[in-house]
């Protein structure tokens, strides 16, 4: 989940200020790698390395899935770019959806409820 | 009108925008179930929507369609997947062809519009939609189908932001 702010810019940079992580994410830029392979690398416990991959996660820097008993991690720097631009898409459509929703609800009057049949070409609708 | 929260979990492909209204909730749902209400909304800038077709039951269908500037059609459906009225509407919102007719292998977008009693008689409405696939509403991008309405939706958020 991310709400775009400067909290996302923080995460980043507080990813990447560790050498681990930012070795983490070379590695994985590189090619994906399951959590447990990656952990071997490292002269730490499993559960620092997945902490740390938690991190590269908030911030949006890779991903993590798992696949049948293994969980891989990839960077997903341009995905979570594009990912981003589709949904910041969305949210001016549905912006522009909800103010025009408040026009709707402030220039028309209450209208009938039930039983009323809008218009012309619209066939009936189903108990409303 | 407040948009009160958007939240985009770019992992799970969702947007989340939580808005309340100054209107009681019976009167917010009717945006929603009168189909010459919602064609007030539904469109993208300087795409207006018209909805020959909907059916607020489960498993109703929906068809639109919305007109660009140049007079370009574009038509859509939905179909209802569940309804609670006056609370709850989850649809399947997808592309059709000229005809107006679904497109099986087009991107279907899932929706789902909750509406509630808020505080100091105000309606919160928010909404849920989920893509299938990043992949697949690129290639939508790129075959040029939101042609447009781009430009026209960063002015609206220009707009939107001022006032805000």
């Amino acid at each position: 989940m991310e709400h775009r702010s400067d909290a996302d810019v923080d995460a980043i940079f507080h990813a990447l200020a560790d050498a681990t992580r930012r070795d983490i994410i070379a590695r994985v830029v590189e090619r994906e790698h399951n959590v447990s392979a990656l952990a071997q690398e490292y002269a730490m416990s499993f559960a620092a390395v997945q902490k740390h991959v938690a991190v590269l996660q908030r911030a949006s820097l890779v991903s993590k899935e798992r696949r049948g008993r293994e969980q891989i991690v990839r960077a997903e720097l341009a995905t979570v770019r594009r990912a981003r631009d589709l949904l910041d898409e969305w949210e001016s459509l549905w912006r522009h959806r909800v103010a025009q929703i408040d026009d709707v609800l402030s220039t028309s009057p209450p209208s009938t409820p039930s039983h009323h049949t809008p218009s012309h070409h619209t066939p009936p609708k189903g108990p409303s | 009108m407040t948009v009160r929260d958007v939240i985009k979990d770019v992992e799970a492909l969702t947007l989340t925008l939580t808005a309340d209204f100054d209107a009681p909730v019976d009167r917010v749902w009717q945006v929603l179930a009168d189909a010459r209400q919602l064609e007030r909304w539904w469109g993208p800038p300087e795409w207006p929507a018209t909805f020959p077709r909907h059916d607020m039951v489960a498993g109703g269908q929906s068809r639109y369609v919305m007109t660009g500037p140049e007079g370009e059609r574009m038509h859509g459906w939905w179909r209802v997947t569940a309804v609670e009225p006056p609370h709850r509407l989850a649809f399947e919102d997808g592309f059709a062809d000229d005809n107006g007719e679904p497109v099986d292998d087009m991107p279907v977008i899932q929706c789902e519009i909750t509406v509630r009693a808020g505080a100091d008689g105000r309606t919160v409405l928010t909404s849920t939609s989920t893509f299938s696939s990043l992949e697949a509403f690129e290639e939508l991008q790129a075959m040029g189908m939101e042609e447009g309405s781009r430009t026209a939706m960063s002015q609206i958020d220009a707009v939107l932001a001022d006032g805000a």
